[in-house]
């Protein structure tokens, strides 16, 4: 149930290639997703769409709509209107639950996890391993945990305290290893890095590049488009809740992103 | 974010030299747990105090036997409340659903059973009817109020609040507010003196138990290895054995110390017909309530700590919305816990009116107080996802104490009110400081 130990160099990873050239299904389509909280339409009717082995980058200012759009996906909120279809069938996703037996990973921005659990117990959290008697197996659950974090974070130690003790960063990392620990097809990941050290940003990049090449679908967020640019096929940019649109990386420069999230265009498609 | 800072807990990695204070590290190495060990030192602390206080008159076999049976119904119903204030909700409605449960009971074996069925008063089958209706009782009314709290999400405050309120009135219909009893013989046993295990069966019972803690003890260390994870010196591990055993098999000594008096032995022996040896004597040894608490505290901590129930309750408990994200179903988590708050209400009231030999309608006021207190002394966090069975267990044993205690010194009445509170405040302040000290949490 581990995720492949290896994952060598493979055509589809390299991002110059389109997956969706490949003729494959989309893995996920979202269609003219909408939710509003009170007054404010957080999500205005965007429609984004997704392939296996890629990664779509969701951009945009803060209070954009990007986390709100992702946890439609993974179940925290129910859209108003909208359509998501998981391998062209409709999907019916009403909560986390639901979302998990699609297959479907999160990294939350806030983490999500239980301070007052250990780093094992909040990985399997929902999923525990047991015994044959029914019970829950925590010396397998912190051996696997062990076996996973030597490749996030192999600084991490702190594996029997509950993790209200560990950094920003060692907690991003127990988060990370809970979304790939179990095959997830798709992955969501909302400011997966943010917390996290040169060194283990790399390793996280790296990460990445590795899961998409086995074939996943990836939903990546961030602010930093230095990096969207260097790990995303495609990037989506929202602004107030609507999309502003969505492009190749090799069609545009970091500043074309940037223009869009700034001013809600791309220069180059509507030129001044 | 490298973290080479030390790990307080973890064996030190191999070469780097060990730089506490000696006695320090002795206490880390036997791995105990820092907060239980300040709570049995209360609970010593108090026993002692009283003990010079009433010139050696309460550390007797037959007051520790006497506050074993006082503590039960109280201590079996915090073990519930834990899960109920880990969940981050409370239950004000205990003592009256105990009241409730009680009264159907009651009733079972001596009006409703008898009338309907027609089983005679005495029938074998009656106390054991009677209790299967009070647990159904418990754990219904428990889901119910769960339901409210957990679908309809009314604050739980509230809901027992409103609880607090209708149960105990609803125990009064039940029963028109008449006294109850006497209560049938057999159930009468799990009320304490009048049905204990004797010295025999007592030391069975220790040695039993005592190979069973050294097995628990001995193949959980098997498994650590297995995995490759540090274990503790044998010799630490050798103490904490010795500790346990001792501990028990000297519970079970001081208990079959007190003799039952010559003159129930006579009683006894004439009720049968016979005639009592000259020089007879017989030990009361464990009662059954105290069996029946101890199964419960081994119940409620393999829950709390093995099974995903206890895992999901503490999740939750820590952050509602990681648990939900987590995919698990929280509402009816609740249900669950408030059913088995209920079912053990229920447990406590056969305990409780057992012991009165009757049913009464104030049976259970203030209990409610009292189980929380127990819990909270106990080192339940009223913030929600920390708290242990054995911790409410010693809470309900250190308040129970003191009450006896300062009742044996000849302490007024609203006193011994005042010092309980200012005790349950107290407690609450050491358990902030000491989790601020510890860090983290
Ligand atoms: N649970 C909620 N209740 C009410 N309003 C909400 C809720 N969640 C989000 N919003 C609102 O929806 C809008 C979008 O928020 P969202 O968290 O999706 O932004 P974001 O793009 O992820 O921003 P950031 O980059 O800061 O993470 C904001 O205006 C926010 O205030
Ligand atoms: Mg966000």
């Amino acid at each position: 149930m581990t995720m492949t130990e290896t994952a060598k160099a493979d055509p589809r990873a390299s991002g110059t290639v389109d997956p969706r050239a490949s003729g494959a299904k989309p893995l996920v389509e979202l269609k003219d997703i909408r939710i509003a909280f009170g007054g404010v339409q957080a999500v205005d009717g965007v429609s984004l769409d997704l392939y296996p082995g890629e990664v779509v980058g969701l951009l945009g200012h803060n209070g954009a709509g990007k986390s709100t759009l992702i946890k439609i996906l993974s179940g925290a909120y129910k859209a108003d209107s909208g359509e998501i279809r998981i391998n062209g069938e409709k999907a019916t996703i009403n909560s986390p639950r639901d979302a998990r037996r699609y297959n479907i990973e999160t990294i939350y921005q806030t983490l999500a996890l239980a301070d007052n659990l250990d780093a094992a117990s909040n990985l399997f959290l929902g999923r525990e391993i047991t015994t044959r008697a029914g019970f829950v197996d925590d010396a397998r659950q912190e051996a696997e945990t062990r076996k996973i974090m030597a490749r996030l974070n192999p600084n991490f130690r702190k594996l029997s305290e509950p993790v209200s003790a560990l950094s920003g960063g060692q907690r991003q990392s127990v988060a990370i290893a809970r979304a790939v620990y179990f095959n997830a097809r798709i992955l969501i990941m909302d400011e997966p890095t943010a917390a996290l050290g040169v060194h283990e940003t790399a390793m996280v990049a790296d990460l990445i590049k590795e899961l998409k090449a086995q074939g996943l679908g990836i939903f990546l967020i961030s602010h930093d488009t230095r990096e969207m640019m260097d790990l995303c096929d495609r990037v989506s940019v929202m602004k107030n809740g609507q999309l502003v649109g969505t492009e190749r990386v090799e069609d545009v420069t970091e500043d074309d992103i940037l223009s869009m999230i700034i001013m809600g265009k791309n220069p180059k498609r509507e030129p001044a | 974010m490298s973290n080479t800072d030390s790990v307080p807990n973890a064996a030190p990695p191999e070469g780097r030299p060990a730089d506490k204070a000696p006695a320090r590290s002795f206490l880390n190495q036997l791995e105990l747990d820092l907060r239980l060990l300040g709570m049995v030192g209360a609970f010593i602390a108090v026993c002692v105090v009283f003990n010079l206080l009433t010139d050696g008159r309460f550390l007797t076999p037959r007051n520790i036997f006497n506050l074993s049976i006082q503590t039960v119904s109280v201590a079996i119903m915090a073990t519930g409340m834990v899960f109920i204030i880990v969940t981050r909700h409370i239950d004000l409605s205990v003592g009256a659903l105990l009241a409730t449960a009680s009264a159907v009971m009651a009733m079972m074996q001596t009006r409703w059973l008898p009338d309907t069925l027609g089983l005679p008063l005495g029938h074998a089958a009656l106390p054991w009817l009677a209790i299967l209706a009070g647990l159904v009782t418990g754990a219904v009314i428990g889901a119910f109020q769960g339901w409210l709290v957990g679908y309809l999400t009314i604050p739980a405050f509230i809901v027992t609040l409103g609880g607090l309120l209708i149960w105990r009135n609803v125990g009064w219909y039940i029963t028109s507010g008449q006294t109850i009893g006497p209560l049938d013989e057999t159930f009468q046993a799990f009320g304490g003196i009048n049905g204990t295990l004797g010295a025999q069966w007592s030391w069975i019972f220790g040695l039993v138990a005592a190979g069973i803690a050294v097995l628990a003890l001995v193949s959980a260390r098997r498994n650590k290895i297995g995995h490759g994870f540090p274990v503790k010196p044998v010799w630490a591990e050798a103490v904490v054995i010795g500790i346990i055993v001792a501990a028990i098999l000297g519970f079970v000594a001081v208990l079959n110390a007190y003799e039952i008096p010559s003159r129930v032995l006579a009683r006894d022996f004439a009720a049968r017909g016979a005639e009592m040896p000259e020089g007879y004597s017989a030990a009361y040894g464990i009662p059954y309530s105290v069996l029946l608490l101890i199964a419960v505290a081994v119940v409620m901590t393999v829950i709390a700590r093995k099974t995903r129930l206890g895992r999901y309750i503490f999740a939750t408990g820590g952050n509602p919305d990681a648990a939900e994200l987590s995919g698990i179903n929280t509402r009816l988590l609740t249900v669950k816990v408030f059913s088995i708050m209920g079912i053990l209400v229920a447990i406590s009231a056969v305990v409780a009116s057992a012991r009165l030999t009757n049913h009464s309608n104030d049976i259970g006021t203030l209990d409610e107080l009292r189980v929380i207190a127990a819990a909270v002394i106990g080192g339940t966090a009223l913030s929600g996802g920390i708290g242990t069975i054995y911790g409410a267990i010693l809470g309900a044993l250190i308040m129970q104490s003191l009450q006896s205690g300062m009742a044996m010194v000849g302490v007024d009445a609203p006193l011994q009110n005042i010092v309980v509170g200012t005790v349950l405040v107290a407690a609450v302040l050491i358990d902030i400081i000491y989790r601020r000290r510890v860090g983290g949490k």
